[in-house]
């Protein structure tokens, strides 16, 4: 055997190592930077989340995980093969969804599954077994015989992602898998995940979508090819610098011009309800702030802490220039 | 800033209303006996899964198709009777902001102010007004392809305001904008709203919907939900919600789906959101029921839904009592 390969000699193979290693990662395009000095690493059997907004850098960072793009400095380990001197080696328990798969639109369903199947050598009753497991999850079974073209956005990504599973990777890499797609088909889609989490699988997923990154079990924030932090949702959510409050109100514009300016209060947003605001000190600044609206005479309903979400925590970061 | 609202029309009154639409392609029910109102000032989201039938009521009330029965009125005016008149009062922006990427900041607008009909006296003063509002100033020469998709996305809705329409349709703005960017949008969009301007909002980006005042769900063609992101999260969920956080996300899933009360449970992370009937009663029977299976959950607690949750639970319920109706 190998010594490279083999897990008792190296100790990138243990199981408690992370199966994935990025370090000082970076990719150019000519004067843009992409990705830039990125380091992060994904532990075994967890779903991680890449979340950022678009031109954070997610896409470049799947592309050079899968071995379909050479990083122009920085180091990727994958299951203990250095990724970038050997992709090949690498990509052999990889699987990989890009924004756009490549589905061919003129075959069914059952065709398409087929089709990647025999690319990965899977033997037919194993796809039956699998495809038709992964199908009935998603609810497909009984579009077997549509033409993939005929689907809708949701679908399409769930046949999508039948395919890249077809041939039972240990890490599965999905880009972008959940865009434009409706909640619904989303909650589907990760009901999908976490099986294939139990099973045993390590996901990385990339989002623009904030509100997704909560389903992760522990995401980097990317921004400008940076990450911002690495942790679990809930850990990231301690970083909020202060406590969330909502202040419900029909006239938020005016809830808005009182709060703005009162000491201690800072990031106030116009929301449907109201408006949201971060305090230094809920109790003293909650009784301060009903004070002041009624002395304005604002109408207001409620006040009171509510949980933030990871957009307030990605927002409040960067403005406390907590990049590196 | 300038009102965008023309004086002609009816100071509060409500400037959308569908009464009951119904829109068939053959034997097909696009659009099922919907019927709303939008007020003037209102910014009101539009939400359903996809081929729930929001494009084509948002497209009936463009004045772009037909509608098979029912009647539509948009900025007072009959949409069956005057299509015409109703797109010279509205504006739309796609979720592709539908710009020239190798033009100017300044060739954009001097080409959607032709496309809208805005008279040439005013178009100067129009196109600085919207640079204004999207903070473009000193970048008027820029080529769009050069801007970063937050001030696209400003530019885009310049566009879209360019004629002052008193009706404003947004289709997925913000998507994979930057959430400092999106913050800004949205207060723009206040702004325009607090001058009179309805809009419209379709999505299926829950983060926009909080951001409504109303949020209407639509699903099969019909409207199963309607009401502010507080009213639609106290009241359409049926329930209360429970987060319970595990070390066996899998096993306590499985468990949780016999017990007693729960009526879903789904997977967030290290977490499972669990809807019951009665948050207090669950919170004192689930340990004990979960622990005769072994199972011994590090924290459990009532937490507020979010619009998501009342969603999927809206469309879960409709799918529930179709399948009876059948």
């Amino acid at each position: 055997m190998n010594p490279e390969t083999n897990p008792e000699t190296n100790p990138e193979m243990s199981p408690q190592a992370p199966i994935i290693r990025i370090d000082g990662l970076t990719k150019r395009f000519s004067e843009l930077t992409a990705v830039d000095r990125l380091s992060f690493s994904v532990n075994r059997g967890e779903i991680f989340g890449l979340v950022g907004p678009d031109g954070a850098g997610k896409t470049a960072t799947m592309r050079m995980l899968a071995g379909v793009m050479r990083p122009d400095g920085g180091a990727i380990v994958i299951d203990g093969v250095d990724a970038v001197a050997d992709p090949e080696e690498a990509k052999q328990h990889v699987s990989y969804m890009p924004q756009r798969f490549g589905l061919y639109e003129d075959l069914t369903v059952d065709e398409n599954i087929r089709f990647y199947a025999d690319l990965f050598e899977v033997p037919p009753a194993v796809r039956r077994a699998r495809a038709g497991r992964l199908l009935a999850a998603s609810g497909m079974s009984a579009f077997g015989g549509f033409k993939a073209g005929q689907l809708s956005g949701g679908m399409k990504q769930k046949l999508g992602l039948t395919c890249a599973l077809v041939h039972t990777p240990k890490i599965l890499l999905l880009d972008e898998p959940t865009t434009g797609v409706d909640p619904v088909s989303r909650r589907d889609f990760w009901r999908i995940l976490y099986g294939l989490r139990e099973e045993g699988v390590t996901i990385v997923i990339s989002t623009a979508y904030l509100d997704e990154a909560e389903r992760c079990n522990r995401l980097t924030l990317l921004h400008r090819g940076h990450a911002l932090h690495c942790d679990t949702p809930a850990a990231l959510k301690q970083l909020m610098p202060g406590t969330l409050l909502a202040i419900m109100s029909t006239d938020g514009r005016a809830v808005r011009s009182v709060v703005t300016g009162h000491p201690g209060v800072s990031h106030v947003l116009l929301v449907g309800d109201g408006v949201h605001a971060v305090v230094d000190d809920a109790d003293a600044r909650i009784a301060q702030l009903r004070d002041a609206l009624r002395r304005a005479g604002t109408p207001f309903t409620d006040i009171a802490v509510a949980t933030p979400r990871i957009e307030d925590v990605f927002v409040a970061l960067l403005e406390t220039g907590d990049a590196p | 800033m300038t009102s965008p609202a023309p004086p002609d029309q009816a100071g509060n009154s409500d400037q959308v209303i569908a009464d009951d639409l119904i829109k068939r392609f053959g034997a097909f029910v696009a659009v099922d006996h919907v019927s709303f109102r939008i007020a003037r000032g209102e910014v009101m989201g539009f939400l359903g899964p996809n081929g729930a039938g929001k494009s084509t009521i948002i497209r009936i009330l463009c004045g772009l198709l037909r509608a098979s029965g029912g009647r539509a009125s948009v900025a007072g005016i009959d949409v069956s009777r005057d299509p015409e008149g109703v797109r010279q009062r509205i504006g739309y922006m796609s979720q592709k902001f539908s710009l020239y990427r190798d033009l100017t900041v300044e060739e954009n607008l001097r080409f959607f102010g032709g496309i809208y009909g805005v008279p040439r006296a005013e178009l100067g003063a129009r196109m600085r007004f919207a640079i204004d509002m999207a903070g473009l100033g000193g970048r008027e020469r820029a080529l769009v392809a050069t801007l970063a998709g937050g001030w696209q996305q400003r530019l885009a809705l310049g566009c879209a305001v360019l004629h002052r329409p008193p009706i404003l349709f947004l289709d997925e703005p913000t998507s994979g904008v930057e959430p400092a960017s999106r913050r800004r949008f949205w207060d723009l969009i206040h702004s325009l709203a607090s001058d009179g301007v309805t809009v419209l909002v379709s999505t299926h980006y829950m983060d926009e919907a909080e951001y409504c005042h109303r949020a209407a769900l639509i699903n099969h063609g019909r409207l199963i939900a309607i009401g502010s992101p507080a009213q639609l999260k106290q009241t359409a969920l049926g329930g209360e919600l429970l987060l319970v956080e595990c070390d066996a996300p899998g096993a306590t899933l499985a468990a949780l789906q016999d017990a007693p009360g729960v009526r879903d449970c789904s997977v967030f992370g290290d977490a499972l959101h669990v809807l019951v009937g009665d948050a207090g009663k669950s919170l004192a029977e689930l340990p004990e029921f979960l622990a005769a299976k072994g199972l011994r959950p590090r924290r459990m607690a009532r937490i507020a839904p979010s619009l998501e949750d009342v969603f999927v639970q809206l469309i879960a319920a409709d799918a529930a009592s179709r399948r009876e109706a059948a």
